[in-house]
């Protein structure tokens, strides 16, 4: 579905994505993981169009998207819940579902369908339907902004740290919703800082290091095979790079 | 008693185009976070199509409603022209697109034209005044405040309810994640252009109507009064926008007032002191904006 093909992402002269490739299949749940600085999240960035690539491909079921904008992209059924939970923080939680809409406003039947569904799925959001969304907890603020990535109906949905930041209790919260979604047929890339729990959910792994792929296999394989707190100390991870270049 | 009514309603009036003038420049900055330089030119475009249609025979209305057309178009043109190319590239370089593209509009007007001031034409409501609870007003400044009140409420009603309106607010706290759902970069800055140009087309009839002439330097004096009134009010919120508008009117109008002659035409000297306390007092303006979003 989802083809990432020598991506390089650039800040100015600073390189966070140094030739990474990856691949998502349809109906996959693949995580990626690192430490700090190491890609993942202009990774995603790049995917959404938000940030530029300098060089390499992005393909969507065979087509080249890597010079679409973003509001292009969400429209080909990509949609990015940002690590920042950029919610907007002046609109009402109803106003920023709303605009999670926003691609299908001519559709307003099924608008209003899903705004239901995601209702159902987010009780909380109902409750708080006409509270400014900067008020809301971050555990809130995260299910809103997964909620109203959901409102695009997408079939690709980047996750980008949803556990960020929050209790252990809530973090179980957000994991089971993740793992409802793919049950709606919805594809995900998550990106997580916290490798066991993604890696017991997800079908496939890369660890990235550096901006570039480090390791990458069967979640369970990562999951045995690899130190975790290696992955973000990243040591362990630059050996092993070392020895897939001997090979 | 008549006295207080005068000041009010000399306030209000004034206060309502300062308050439009200011909200016409900060749904741009709210979104892209750049001034545009070129927005007094707004004002001097409907002023010159105002001038150049008072030879025709259509009615007043009609050249108001063109006049203030050519001014939405003139807003779009300045985005297309002088931000829309260098936007993405360098915050400085949109800097200088905007100043160009203001001068190049005013030598625009003092070659086609003339450096001189043109009269405009003017409805026989603007000259008319009317007597209220013993209060000579003219008619004029009661129809700025009608106009305002209206032009604000439909504003508020735009943004609280429409999807297009909703964009614009979102675009203007996170532009970046407004775009990832979908909301196209460029619609909504040509939107906000265009709602930039309503209003200054909008001022340009009252303001006009109290000068009765344009100028090719017309532009000046309402950038400048937007500017600081949404200094005062708050850089980046509509609603600052329109409450440094009214509190600068004011500041204005009072001094005006309580100044003895001789100080009067030192006004302004006086108004700057007052907005650098403001401003002393509260740095970012007395209405804090939405909460921080990064630029494109």
């Amino acid at each position: 579905m989802l083809k990432v093909e020598n991506l390089d992402v650039r800040y100015g002269a600073i390189r966070a994505v140094n030739g990474i490739s990856l691949e998502v299949n349809k109906g996959e749940m693949v995580a990626l993981l690192g430490a700090n600085g190491a890609g993942k999240s202009s990774t995603l960035l790049a995917v959404a169009g938000a940030l530029k690539a300098a060089s390499g491909r992005i393909l969507l079921d065979g087509e080249d998207i890597t010079a679409l904008p973003p509001e292009r992209i969400v429209r080909r059924g990509i949609a990015m819940v940002p690590e920042t939970r950029d919610v907007f923080p002046d609109l009402t939680v109803m106003e920023n579902l709303r605009l999670g809409g926003y691609i299908h406003r001519h559709d307003g039947q099924g608008n209003s369908e899903d705004l239901a569904r995601v209702m159902d799925l987010f009780p909380i959001l109902k409750e708080r339907g006409e509270q400014a969304a900067g008020t809301l907890s971050g555990g809130e603020q995260q299910q809103l902004v997964i909620a109203r990535a959901l409102m695009s109906r997408p079939r690709l949905l980047l996750l980008d740290e949803p556990s960020l930041g929050l209790a252990p209790k809530i973090v179980d919260q957000i994991f089971a919703l993740i793992d409802q979604m793919r049950s709606m047929d919805i594809t995900i890339l998550l990106v997580e800082q916290n490798a066991t729990q993604s890696l017991q959910l997800a079908d496939r792994a890369y660890v990235l290091s550096l901006g570039q792929v480090a390791a990458s296999g069967k979640a369970s394989e990562i999951l045995k095979a690899t130190d975790i707190k290696a992955i973000y100390l990243g040591q362990e991870t630059r050996k092993k790079k070392k020895k897939s270049r001997k090979r | 008693m008549s006295q207080l009514l005068q000041f009010t309603i000399d306030t209000l009036s004034l206060g309502s185009l300062y308050a439009l003038m200011a909200l016409g420049l900060v749904i741009v900055y709210g979104i892209l976070r750049l001034v545009n330089f070129a927005y007094g030119e707004l004002i001097m475009v409907a002023g010159y199509t105002l001038y150049l249609l008072s030879a025709s025979p259509v009615p007043w209305l009609f050249m108001a409603f063109t006049a203030v057309l050519m001014s939405i178009f003139a807003g779009i043109a300045t985005e297309r022209v002088a931000f829309r190319p260098v936007r993405e590239k360098s915050v400085t370089a949109v800097l200088i697109t905007s100043f160009a593209f203001s001068t190049l509009l005013q030598n625009a007007a003092l070659l086609f034209i003339s450096p001189r001031a043109r009269v405009v034409p003017l409805p026989d409501v603007f000259s008319q005044t009317v007597e209220i609870a013993g209060a000579v007003v003219p008619l004029r400044n009661i129809l700025t405040i009608l106009c305002a009140v209206l032009l604000l409420a439909g504003f508020a009603l735009l943004l609280k309810k429409t999807v297009l309106g909703i964009a614009l607010r979102a675009a203007a706290s996170q532009f970046r994640m407004a775009r990832m759902l979908g909301v196209p970069a460029n619609l909504v800055i040509s939107v906000a252009f265009a709602i930039s140009g309503f209003f200054a087309g909008i001022v340009a009839i009252f303001w006009l109507g109290r000068i009765g002439s344009v100028l090719p330097g017309i532009g000046l004096g309402p950038l400048l009064v937007a500017f600081i009134a949404t200094v005062i009010g708050g850089m980046r919120s509509l609603l600052g926008a329109v409450v440094g508008g009214y509190l600068l009117a004011f500041i204005d109008v009072s001094l005006a007032h309580l100044l003895p002659s001789n100080l009067l035409q030192f006004r302004d000297a006086f108004t700057f002191t007052l907005v650098i306390f403001i401003l002393l007092w509260r740095p970012d303006g007395l209405v804090r904006g939405p909460a921080t979003g990064q630029r494109t």
